[in-house]
């Protein structure tokens, strides 16, 4: 890779992206995908579950043993009800994905903002997974591995045949872009 | 460097049998022996006598932590029982050893290192030579004596199980060549006849300057001044000696592992370069010997203590995955240690601290003061990043060993428009460039993903002597 020392940072992408094979990358803008619905759906739901039973839980228990003004505990558990469900619909909607010629793409979190890039070549392992809750909802979450540890690369709610075709995808170019430690 | 080429060079794998010492395969209790001509071979006998120690060590473990229990249970022995006893264990012992030693083996094929082992609980590793990271040739004391050492082969994964203990010295060093040989992608008719490969040596640490340089590390002294401190006070107030005694140990005992243990660890420490990779040789009573192969290290850092920065002294550390020494060069001139740099991570020259870029002004009111410290530079061969104020640590990745790009924004860090970005290797180590301009931090996200993936391109491959 030739480079001055002067620019450092600027034009190496549109440089990386002239050497690269046509017609992927022909756009410099990566393609975002959004995950589904259904994510959403099952993770409010959940807290739906944990929240109500609580509130009447707390209601219940502080308003007999230990007064009707104790009772008020049982807001608590309301207010973070109502607090976390546009809390999720932010995240849910912070969550998206791009797969460009030679890496993956993953961008989530709405206050803590985080975006890694994995390329393909590195990857040692792709992982599909889906739980009995997720399969009811008609998702599976997908985590990629590379040598590093501390590579945190998952999609936590997938579309079952996207999930697989996105495994068998990214296996396929990880193999053909092989590149180990 | 593509994984169908090593798995067609898996194939030849006839060797002849030519060594008198051969071990018929299928020897007594070998289920799993490899019915092909490999050469098995056994350890130095001397390795029985290791695990002898192991019903000493409990015996006298159970005395320690209960003496009066143990006094009373030895006198109420009657003497011969008591023989017998003794007896007995260390026929036990002696057996358990010699069985254990008797049923461990290991060969070389033009692929692999095989460990076949265990007495009750067969077990099997075949460790891939062109995985190798590294290979470790320890001593200790006691074998030093015995003229034996052990040999560890670092791959991602092996732990202490997987090491060759205990081989004769003269043994081991010839494994050693003939391991490296083989990883090194030498033919695997004259990987035998290569021979340890000639060293050229780049670094020796005298040993005043280690001691200064430990004499020089804030931490032995706040760990001393704690040890000699804090007992007394403890006295002063709740007149409990265990309570005494339990803290002033621990203190001391780390105080002294943090001098003089890393004086005796670290005495005599030299570098070395050679054909193999990096020869990395220290030790005053135990001695331990590492090679890394070329292209193996994964991430070289710079490390100036405050207290040593009047002298210009720097302390190299690395990364090699798999491997758990991570110190290159203890102490030496910084012009040294940027000189042993460039000749590990070949073409790389480390950057001045004026080519350091600093965070912009305002990241000062997400890390106050110590935003200073932090620094960054990308080269055309490096990713490197500078934090800390008082002791300072600059941080090397080459563009080929990083494995995933990431950037991380807090709310606070957003608000001030700045941003992190990690560069994360297969050590297992993440490097940041913190409180980066997040417009530039954008960009150098994308910007170091090609360049990670570009730079294995140039890349010397995995078996470093293969045409």
């Amino acid at each position: 890779m030739t480079q001055q020392p002067g620019d450092r940072y600027g034009t190496e992408g549109s440089a990386a992206a002239a050497d690269a094979p046509p017609g992927e990358t022909a756009s410099p803008e990566p393609v975002w995908r959004s995950l589904p619905r259904s994510m959403l759906t099952l993770r409010r739901l959940l807290l739906v579950v944990w929240m109500v039973p609580l509130a009447v839980a707390a209601g219940l228990l502080l308003g007999l043993l230990a007064g009707p003004a104790w009772a008020a505990f049982a807001a608590l558990p309301l207010a973070l009800l109502l607090w976390g469900w546009p809390l999720l619909g932010r995240n849910w909607r912070s969550w998206r994905y791009a797969e460009r010629a030679d890496d993956l793409l993953i961008q989530r979190g709405v206050l803590w903002r985080e975006e890694t890039i994995v390329p393909y070549g590195r990857m040692q392992l792709v992982e599909v997974e889906s739980g009995p809750l997720q399969r009811k909802f008609g998702l599976a979450s997908l985590q990629l591995h590379t040598a590093a540890a501390a590579t945190d690369a998952t999609i936590p709610g997938l579309d079952p045949r996207e999930a697989e075709r996105l495994r068998d995808r990214l296996t396929e170019l990880g193999e053909a872009r092989s590149a180990g430690l | 460097m593509d994984e169908p080429e090593v798995e067609a060079m898996d194939e030849p794998e006839v060797e002849a049998m030519d060594e008198p010492e051969v071990e018929a395969p299928g020897a007594p209790g070998a289920p799993g022996a490899p019915g092909r001509g490999v050469r098995e071979r056994r350890l130095h006998p001397v390795t029985p006598l290791r695990r002898a120690w192991a019903p000493v060590a409990v015996g006298a473990g159970w005395a320690v932590h209960d003496p009066d229990g143990a006094y009373r249970q030895v006198t109420d022995l009657a003497l011969w029982t008591l023989l017998l006893a003794g007896g007995g264990l260390v026929v036990a012992a002696a057996l358990y050893g010699f069985l254990s030693w008797w049923f461990t083996h290991f060969a070389v094929t033009d692929t692999e290192l095989r460990i076949r082992t265990g007495l009750l609980f067969r077990r099997t590793a075949h460790i891939r030579l062109d995985r190798l990271q590294a290979v470790d040739v320890n001593q200790p004391l006691l074998a030093r004596v015995a003229g034996v050492a052990k040999l560890k082969m670092d791959v991602i994964g092996t732990d202490s199980k997987d090491e060759l203990a205990y081989l004769s010295e003269k043994d081991a060093a010839a494994l050693r060549a003939e391991l490296l040989a083989r990883a090194a992608g030498f033919a695997p008719e004259t990987a035998q006849d290569v021979g340890e490969a000639p060293v050229a040596n780049l670094v020796h640490v005298p040993p005043r300057q280690l001691a200064v340089s430990l004499l020089l590390t804030g931490s032995t002294w706040v760990l001393l001044v704690a040890a000699l401190a804090v007992p007394p006070v403890l006295w002063l107030t709740t007149h409990s000696p265990g309570l005494v005694i339990g803290t002033g140990l621990p203190l001391l005992g780390a105080a002294g592992a943090s001098s003089v243990g890393k004086f005796v660890k670290e005495y005599d420490w030299r570098v070395g370069e050679s054909p193999d990779g990096l020869r990395l040789d220290h030790g005053l009573l135990d001695k331990e010997h590492e090679t890394v192969p070329p292209g193996r290290v994964q991430t070289v850092r710079i490390v100036e203590p405050l207290l040593w920065r009047r002298r210009g002294w720097v302390r190299v550390e690395l990364d090699v995955a798999g491997s758990s020494n991570s110190v290159l060069v203890p102490v030496a001139p910084r012009e040294l240690a940027v000189e042993v740099i460039a000749r590990i991570l070949p073409g790389v020259t480390v950057p001045e601290a004026e080519a350091l870029s600093r965070p912009p002004e305002r990241s000062k009111w997400c890390v106050p003061v110590w935003w200073r410290g932090h620094g960054l530079a990308v080269t055309d061969a490096v990713f490197a990043t500078r934090h800390g104020l008082l002791g300072r640590t600059l941080a090397l990745v080459p563009h080929a060993k990083v494995q995933s790009v990431r950037l991380t924004q807090g709310p606070w860090e957003r608000r001030n428009g700045v941003a992190d970005v990690h560069v994360e290797t297969g050590a297992n180590t993440t490097v940041a460039a913190r409180l980066r301009d997040a417009a530039e931090a954008e960009l150098l996200l994308q910007a170091q993903a090609d360049r990670s993936r570009t730079g294995r391109r140039t890349a010397r491959p995995d078996r470093w002597m293969a045409q």
